[in-house]
């Protein structure tokens, strides 16, 4: 810190001969003042996780050298320790002709304040280049430089060149490629001005309404929703001092863009410089770090590939794209298939399979592993017949034998799964307790505001414990180690826009459902808030036809809780009479009627059903069954009459149509299952029917398929009537 | 050393960033840089050559790794150590045949292996050194003084000669680092002087009024093509365009511009337009030991048009080209994999890209290889600066510009690969 600011002082004393021609200096954050990365990032800074194995900041400062800057700030906040001991150490110390100067501070929350303190410094002293240490890129910078040097000269309030890339987002979820929002740019196409910016439509509405002045003042305007904006900022002087005058400008993009787009009193102007042929991302999110990371290994940020960052000594490239150091330790029937990367002094085992996927240094593998679009780091042990789908596993951890990673299952540093372990699908695990509920309520809310903070609170935080989430370790089976996060309220249901894994086929044909109706509404009348209230009674839940949003949320996690409660009796070989006491009392604290228990804790035995391994229906049958049998008094204890009985019918139909289709060919087997069980009444299935008789077609499918047992139910009746 | 030091940091840069291009340029660099690294090289007093070896070498392994593609850069330094073994060894017969004369006087042998072990080491280095060479012309010269100097070694200088030796011995040093600098600069001469000696021989190759094809760019059909020209041949030349960098358009932009009969086709048009053709010339990346080549992608599916028709297949390589070394598969192993923005653009197809939705694989894959290998079956002739060969010839040809020593350093290094 001392040298540094010798040598700030140094270059001030020097600023008058420097002005004719400065060196190219480009800042470089190595924070993203977020939270997307936790838990990983409670215990390492993000742009030091390692991308296709080589961490983030090394492709950033690898662009940077070869597009010609000089002088990189990199400003540390969350672990700066860590990040400055890995730049001392690595070659970004001692090169000639790029210098890499470090800038610590303990307490910015947020870009703005990493700025601000930048400019305290005086260490910039020209046009620079902004940028965050998780970027990727391979594009020249000295077209992007001259044109913002052109602009500056002809009007002095041309501050800013963005840059951006044509990207289409996903029509169906509305989130471009690397599970950011959708962005709206208007643009002017002959002066390349931005004059609106807008990253948080909101998609309900429908609409995005510009300002009348933009058309007026603008000869053509054209609104780009297949923009991606790459966070590569060619900014003046002017942008840093801005930031000092608002000292409430807290997020680049925001704040800043968004502040001078529509402050008209000063007049100043941002403009894009579109790259065609190049490539340039950030990773936001796991899901960007999987796009970012395929994109890499499919070599579209050619020459910074693994094997030219590496020196191709080190790893070479095989057929069908895969990457394989030099001593790797392969079995000789383990597959590898397309698109693998495999590290230094790693050993895979027998007829264990590998595709779409990273693994990082000295790690072993063994046999009969399936490894599909996962991520692994370094020094991870993952014992025999484990698999894993699109999750990410950090350095240190252990799998043990038959452990089962779901899609979307996050591993923080040295976490340890119990044998046939199989932890839940979007689970974020780690050694360290979550932060308290309250806190990350909290910064769910004003995340770019506080979440800087929060990233530096973990430190105090490893020793608290959180008193609701006292669970012990052994929640990852037998022999495990780490605590699973439990998901924000109203989070899950985003959960998946940003994992690692796919986004699921039921959500795509979800979302599409809804988005076809929203449409039809839209063109009928467009009427928005109906469209909303649509949408709510599509979801087919019976009981809450007349609520509101709101409600929904709240049974949504009500159903969470309930199936977290049935799963710990499950695993935890919880009395019955207990279990009904628990959800009682969820009951009552999420203010639901028996009805809703009686649906959700049937769902979540569906759920486990299906989340248990089998192979065929038959199997899936017999799982169904088993849970059944043993907790029919659980289920039966919260149905009392036949509408309850009639909900779940109904909300078995909703999961067979919807999250688990597995059930659909299964639906008669299961429904007379349940009558054997005394669980249903054939009142209620014959009601139940009788009911759908009525309903449209698209609704009749199950009706049809149960039709057999419906009949024998009513043939039954009819003799029983003619017993007596 | 902190000079050769930053140039040696900065040239392994530029090797990694892929930012040099072309093999001529590669190879120029780097002769020009071991030439600085020899200059730089402090000499012991014993066993210079060794020395001299030993920090081209170190240099050389490194720049090797930063692009183990651009063999361009393994040449010349396996030349560059050829050179000081030639060198040494000549110096090394002149001082033997100097002591052979004052050696008959003295007779005490076993004393004096002691005192210069280095010096009969380097002898019976070269010795062995020669015995493992295939014999070219130059050796089977030398080989006859040399074999007979070895047994003599032993018996050489007394101690009232130790001074006058010694001072014999850095004169003799510096005469070693002056004759491997000189030599050197001839290699550097050779390598940015190779066009123009293959061009001199372009008038026995193309004849009045033929059509030459050749794909994509390379300077040294460029002047090859211009020479003929310049002579008064007339002859008309089929440019195919060499996808996905189109270098073709700048190689027939080049040739309008010196007044030369163009035509551009596409790559896949070759087939097509081969029967018309006389002869196709194109240039190579490398030529390797068994005489196949490595060369911009397309050019083995030219190579099979022409050998379809009967067509001859020349390629036009620097001697800075040949590699000592055999090609194992080739298409992966000196290949580089490029990004695929050349070949499409990444916005139009960013939908096919996403990770996100169906199975969160990629379907879609570019493959953007450099290279392509073509089989020395499929060549008629090579055409270097010292002359026309048969894909056969090339390994004596190899012979001559590399010793044996060198290549058994580099498959260690290599092998680690």
């Amino acid at each position: 810190m001392g040298a540094q600011k010798k040598g700030a002082t140094a270059r001030v004393s020097e600023d008058a001969e420097e002005l004719a021609r400065h060196p190219l200096q480009a800042i470089l954050l190595a924070d993203s003042f977020t939270t997307k990365f936790r838990p990983i990032t409670l215990e390492r800074p993000k742009v030091l996780l390692p991308l296709v194995n080589i961490p983030m900041i090394n492709y950033t400062l690898a662009w940077l050298e070869s597009a010609g800057v000089e002088e990189v700030f990199v400003f540390c906040c969350a672990h700066s320790k860590q990040v400055i001991d890995y730049l001392e150490s690595s070659e970004w110390s001692s090169q000639p002709n790029f210098s890499v100067t470090t800038i610590e501070s303990h307490n910015s929350i947020s870009a703005g304040d990493a700025l601000r303190l930048i400019y305290e410094r005086n260490v910039i002293h020209g046009d620079f280049v902004l940028i965050s240490g998780d970027t990727v890129s391979n594009m020249s910078l000295i077209q992007a430089f001259q044109e913002h040097k052109d602009r500056r000269k002809k009007d002095a309030n041309a501050i800013m060149t963005m840059v951006v890339k044509q990207s289409k987002p996903s029509p169906i979820t509305q989130q471009s490629r690397l599970g950011t929002d959708e962005l709206f740019m208007a643009i002017n196409p002959v002066t390349k001005q931005l004059l609106y910016y807008e990253d948080k439509a909101e998609y309900s509405k429908g609409f995005i309404s510009l300002d009348k002045t933009l058309i007026a003042d603008n000869p053509s305007v054209i609104l780009h929703n297949d923009k991606q904006d790459c966070y590569i900022d060619i900014c003046s002087q002017e942008v840093l001092s801005l930031f000092t005058d608002n000292f409430d400008y807290q997020h680049l993009r925001r704040h800043f863009v968004k502040g001078l787009l529509v402050d008209d009193i000063m007049g100043y102007k941002i403009f894009t410089h579109e790259i065609h042929s190049s490539y340039a991302a950030r990773i936001d999110n796991f899901r960007s770090y999987d796009t970012i990371s395929k994109d890499i290994i499919q070599r579209w940020t050619y020459p910074f590939v693994p094997d030219v960052l590496c020196g191709s000594s080190a790893i070479k490239v095989e057929r069908q794209g895969t990457y394989r150091a030099s001593d790797v330790t392969l079995s000789r029937s383990a597959q590898l298939g397309s698109f693998a990367f495999i590290g230094q002094g790693t050993k895979i085992g027998n007829d264990t399979k590998i595709s779409h996927s990273v693994i990082g240094e000295r790690c072993t593998i063994g046999s009969n592993v399936t490894i599909e679009g996962s991520y692994i780091w370094n020094n991870v042990t993952i014992e025999d017949g484990c698999q894993l789908r699109n999750a990410i596993v950090c350095d240190g951890v252990i799998l043990k034998s038959g452990a089962v990673l779901q899609p979307g299952v996050i591993l923080s540093f040295k976490v340890v799964v119990g044998q046939q372990f199989v932890v839940p699908a979007y689970s974020k695990v780690s050694l360290l307790q979550q932060p308290t509920q309250q806190d990350s309520d909290e910064e769910l809310e004003y995340a770019d505001s506080t979440s800087g903070t929060g990233e530096l609170r973990s430190d105090k935080l490893n020793g608290a414990i959180a008193p609701d989430l006292s669970e012990t370790a052994s929640e990852l089976g037998t022999g495990g180690v780490g605590y699973i996060w439990t998901v924000f309220e109203g989070a899950y249901d985003e959960e998946w826009r940003h994992s690692v894994a796919p986004i699921p086929t039921n959500k795509l044909v979800k979302l599409m459902l809804d988005k076809d109706e929203d449409e039809e509404l839209l063109t009928q009348d467009g009427n928005v808030i109906s469209a909303l209230e649509l949408k709510t009674d599509s979801d087919g839940n019976g009981s809450e036809d007349d609520n509101n949003e709101d409600s929904r949320d709240d049974y949504v996690s009500f159903e969470k809780e309930v199936e977290a409660t049935f799963l710990r009796a499950v695993h935890e070989n919880v009395k019955v009479d207990l279990a009904v006491l628990e959800v009682n009392a969820l009951r009552l604290s999420y203010n639901m009627a028996s009805v809703d228990c009686g649906g959700a804790i049937f769902y979540s035995m569906m759920k486990l059903a299906v989340e248990s391994p089998h192979n065929s229906a038959s199997e899936l049958h017999r799982n169904a069954a088993d849970i059944v049998t043993t907790w029919q008094k659980l289920l039966k204890s919260f149905l009392h009459d036949i509408d309850e009985e009639i909900e779940v019918i109904l909300k078995f139909e909703e999961m067979c149509l919807e999250s688990a289709k597995e059930f659909a060919a299964l639906f008669p087997q299961i429904l007379h299952l349940l009558y054997d069980k005394e669980i249903l009444q054939e009142d209620a299935i014959l009601r139940w029917a009788d009911e759908k008789e009525g309903a449209d077609e698209s609704d009749k499918v199950f009706l049809k398929r149960s039709e057999k047992f419906i009949q024998w139910l009513r043939e039954a009746e009819e003799e029983e009537e003619e017993d007596e | 050393m902190p000079d050769t030091q930053a140039l040696v940091n900065d040239f392994l840069n530029k090797l990694k960033k892929r930012k040099i291009e072309g093999s001529q340029a590669t190879a120029k660099q780097t002769a020009e840089l071991l030439r600085s690294v020899i200059s730089q090289t402090r000499m012991p007093y014993t066993n210079q050559a060794a020395a001299l070896i030993h920090s081209v070498k170190a240099v050389g392994e490194r720049l090797i790794a930063a692009n183990p593609v651009e063999l361009a850069v393994g040449n010349v330094v396996r030349r560059v150590l050829h050179i000081i073994r030639e060198e040494d060894l000549s110096l090394t017969t002149a001082a033997m045949a100097g002591l052979n004369l004052s050696a008959e006087s003295d007779d005490e042998d076993d004393t004096d292996r002691d005192n210069h072990p280095a010096l009969s080491a380097a002898a019976i280095a070269a010795a062995s050194r020669s015995t493992l060479r295939p014999p070219s012309l130059q050796t089977l010269l030398e080989d006859l003084p040399d074999s007979a100097a070895v047994p003599h070694t032993s018996s050489s200088g007394g101690d009232s000669e130790g001074k006058s030796k010694s001072a014999d011995k850095s004169s003799r040093s510096r005469k070693l680092k002056h004759d491997v600098i000189e030599a050197v600069n001839e290699l550097i001469q050779d390598i940015s002087t190779c066009h123009e000696l293959i061009a001199e021989q372009a008038v026995e190759h193309i004849h009045q009024n033929e059509v030459i094809l050749t794909l994509g760019s390379s300077r040294t059909v460029l002047e090859f093509l211009c020479a003929a020209k310049e002579k008064k041949r007339s002859f008309r030349v089929f440019v195919a365009e060499g996808a996905p960098r189109y270098q073709g358009h700048l190689l027939a932009k080049e040739l309008v511009t010196r007044g030369l009969q163009t035509t551009l086709i596409t790559d896949s048009a070759v087939f097509a337009m081969i029967s018309r053709v006389n002869m196709v010339i194109v240039g190579a990346h490398v030529v390797m030991a068994n005489g196949g080549v490595i060369a911009p992608v397309g050019l083995n599916m030219v190579a099979l048009a022409a050998q379809k028709h009967a067509v001859p297949f020349v390629v036009l390589a620097g001697s800075h080209k040949l590699c000592p070394l055999y090609p194992h598969h080739p298409e992966v192993l000196l290949n580089e994999l490029r990004s695929p923005s050349e070949l499409l653009d990444f916005g139009e197809f960013s939908d096919c890209l996403d990770f996100g939705s169906g199975i969160g694989a990629p379907l879609l894959h570019v493959v953007n290889p450099t290279f392509d290998y073509v089989p020395p079956k499929l060549v008629s002739l090579f055409i270097t600066d010292t002359g026309g060969h048969n894909p056969s010839y090339m390994y004596r040809l190899i012979a001559d510009y590399y010793s044996a020593d060198d290549l058994v350093l580099e498959r260690r290094t290599t092998s680690g690969n």
